[in-house]
């Protein structure tokens, strides 16, 4: 028996490589000078749905990412990994959103789609770190989650239950609960599957498109056999029904108040001698300072 | 005192046990609430857990709501949201705090989605200040520091218009304030209907490994780099870790040339570590293994090249062979502690 599933995705800057211009002087990231990429833990999320899309044939894999036009690289990546529809909600009433406006955003996409078993995300977006959108779409949409899933243990597609195992400081726990579900998955329990190259072939070309119409069920059952130029669905605000005023900075309660850099913290070292009585000085102040003992 | 405009802590507690950083929290939440003349309050949700709940009082606590029921006794995120819900709704705190741990960043999003104000995750620092927008004065509001985009910058978020303004906290940032055993607060029972409905999901095996090597859970790390030189060497790093009661890293470059296992990898494509000290010896610092330890509290480097990355980073920079250096070290901490 099929399951509709749904995963979220996000195109995030590359952190590792963080120049001085990252951030814009309103405090809102500066993405155009930095490299985007796939958000490392989504790619789990994604294996995770197309894994459980293997094991229960006739399952359909959903992807959603929320951004800029650019994003659609993101989807493209996971048509060629298996997906089999792709959504791009982008306006540009959703920019300067923080995890909740965002999260109200992805339940309306979510809900143009419908009728899900699970929805999966990755555990947290390596821009951000802050794991909330997940847990705000899920409350967002009333459904329950499991946040944190190293590896799903056992899915019943006919009692609609699921089993995960979830990561908790120093150890795990199982969690059994019914569907609807969301999932945040992390990095630990599957190896996200390479493009493959007749997909890659079959979606290079493929386009975003203002589509109204949702959920295309002919495009899912012949997407394989032809070449689409018309794969990729955009949505924006009216598409995906939602109310302007809980979109994007005025649907943002959270706002930044100051940016720092700290990619250098040289000029707080202290220099200490390699002789006795200086160490010893040290392991006094941590000491005193409850670092240590 | 009322608890109504208080700061507000998530009390959490794991096998009717609190845990360590809502014990931080409380501290913390007393520091604001005297510079705001507030009360102190907390909300504690469990079973069997009100003697639990009167060892708080002594970290400054006014009052405390304990919500107790069986079901209650792992946590679930449907049931706790719908709590916290109902609590913050009828006590009205003006900030609600969380630890920022698997449990508190489960729980934390959810209220604040279901009531549409703000949440920042994982702060690690917390003051009042004032704040001003399009014209509008707002004065005592939360400002919640937080690294952001992988730990390049320090952000400071306020959600001033709505309250309670709330943020998840990292677990040892804030201190354990001096315990006053007479402080008077009271601990009141909070009433919150619930059905099994409101219980879908069941814990069917809770497994806490006793990890040969628990990097997470460290307090102190020494970790080692391809500078140690041998795996012989790697004793000496073995030792300072037992010595201070810390636990054993490495770079990826010490693990490669078998130094020591994998398990005490840390960095990118390792453990992620955020201890109160990181002791980093004959390791350069690339920013591979800076990524997964340059939030520790503290950071120690103890390195022959006085060029090596790693000191940009340091709290502490130690020129020097660590065969040399690493003897002192614990010499002087025998010595003292």
């Amino acid at each position: 028996m099929g399951l509709n599933l749904i995963v979220l995705v996000k195109q995030v800057p590359d952190t590792q490589n963080v120049g001085g211009d990252a951030m814009k002087e309103d405090g809102t990231v500066n993405r155009a000078v930095l490299p985007a990429i796939f958000n490392p833990e989504d790619l789990h999320a994604l294996e995770a749905a197309l894994e459980v899309k293997d094991a229960n044939p006739g399952s359909k894999v959903h992807v959603i990412t929320m951004g800029p036009p650019s994003a659609v690289q993101v989807l493209k990546d996971s048509l060629y990994r298996g997906a089999d529809f792709v959504a791009l909600i982008s306006d540009r009433k959703f920019a300067g959103a923080d995890t909740l406006a965002t999260s109200y955003a992805l339940k309306c996409a979510i809900e143009k789609i419908g009728n899900y078993d699970i929805v999966f995300c990755g555990r947290q977006a390596i821009d951000g770190d802050t794991a909330q959108v997940g847990p705000q779409t899920a409350e967002k949409l009333g459904i329950n989650q499991i946040t944190n899933v190293s590896v799903i243990e056992k899915i019943d597609p006919k009692k609609k239950e699921i089993e995960a195992r979830r990561s908790i400081e120093g150890g795990y726990e199982i969690i059994r609960a019914p569907f609807p579900i969301l999932l945040t998955v992390t990095d630990e329990g599957y190896t996200p599957r390479p493009p493959s190259v007749i997909r890659v072939m079959t979606y290079k070309n493929a386009s975003a498109e203002m589509t109204d119409s949702g959920y295309d069920e002919s495009y899912i059952d012949s997407s394989i056999d032809r070449i689409s130029d018309t794969a990729i669905n955009l949505w924006d605000i009216n598409a995906i029904g939602a109310a302007v005023e809980s979109c994007g900075l005025a649907g943002s309660p959270t706002k930044v108040k100051k940016i720092e850099s700290i990619i250098l913290k040289s000029e707080d070292i202290k220099m200490v001698e390699n002789t006795e009585d200086s160490i010893s000085g040290m392991v006094h102040e941590l000491i005193s300072d409850h670092t240590l003992g | 005192m009322s608890s109504n405009n208080s700061v507000m802590v998530f009390i959490q507690q794991d096998e009717s046990k609190i845990a360590d950083v809502s014990i931080e929290l409380l501290s913390k939440a007393r520091d604001l609430a005297d510079q705001l003349k507030v009360s102190v309050s907390g909300a504690l949700i469990g079973s069997g857990i009100k003697n639990e709940a009167e060892k708080l009082i002594q970290y400054g606590v006014d009052e405390i709501f304990i919500i107790e029921d069986k079901r209650l006794h792992d946590y679930t995120p449907m049931p706790y949201t719908k709590i916290m819900v109902e609590v913050i709704k009828k006590i009205k705190p003006q900030v609600v705090l969380y630890g920022a741990t698997t449990t508190g960043r489960d729980v934390g999003p959810r209220v604040a989605s279901n009531l549409k104000v703000g949440l920042t995750a994982d702060c690690t620092s917390l003051e009042i200040g004032d704040y001003s927008s399009r014209g509008i004065d707002y004065s005592n509001i939360l400002y919640q520091i937080r690294p952001a985009f992988g730990g390049n910058i320090v952000a400071t978020i306020v959600s001033p218009e709505k309250k309670p303004q709330m943020a998840t906290v990292r677990e040892g940032v804030m201190k354990v304030g001096s315990p006053d055993p007479k402080y008077k607060g009271k601990i009141s029972t909070f009433d919150v209907e619930l059905a099994d409905s409101d219980f879908p999901s069941v814990v069917i095996k809770k497994i806490k490994e006793d990890k040969l090597v628990d990097l997470k859970g460290a307090q102190v790390i020494v970790a080692g780099g391809v500078g140690v030189g041998s795996k012989e060497n790697f004793d000496l790093i073995l030792e300072l870790a037992h010595t201070l009661g810390g636990e054993v890293g490495a770079s990826r470059a010490a693990v490669d040339a078998g130094f020591v296992s994998k398990e005490h990898q840390v960095g990118q494509t390792g453990t992620t570590v955020r201890p109160k000290l990181y002791i980093a010896c004959g390791i350069s610092g690339s920013i591979q293994h800076r990524a997964g330890m340059d939030e520790s509290a503290r950071i120690i480097a103890i390195n022959t090249d006085h060029e090596a990355p790693i000191f940009q980073i340091s709290n502490y920079g130690i020129v020097g062979d660590l065969n040399d250096v690493i003897p002192k070290f614990i010499k002087a901490f025998k010595a003292k502690g």
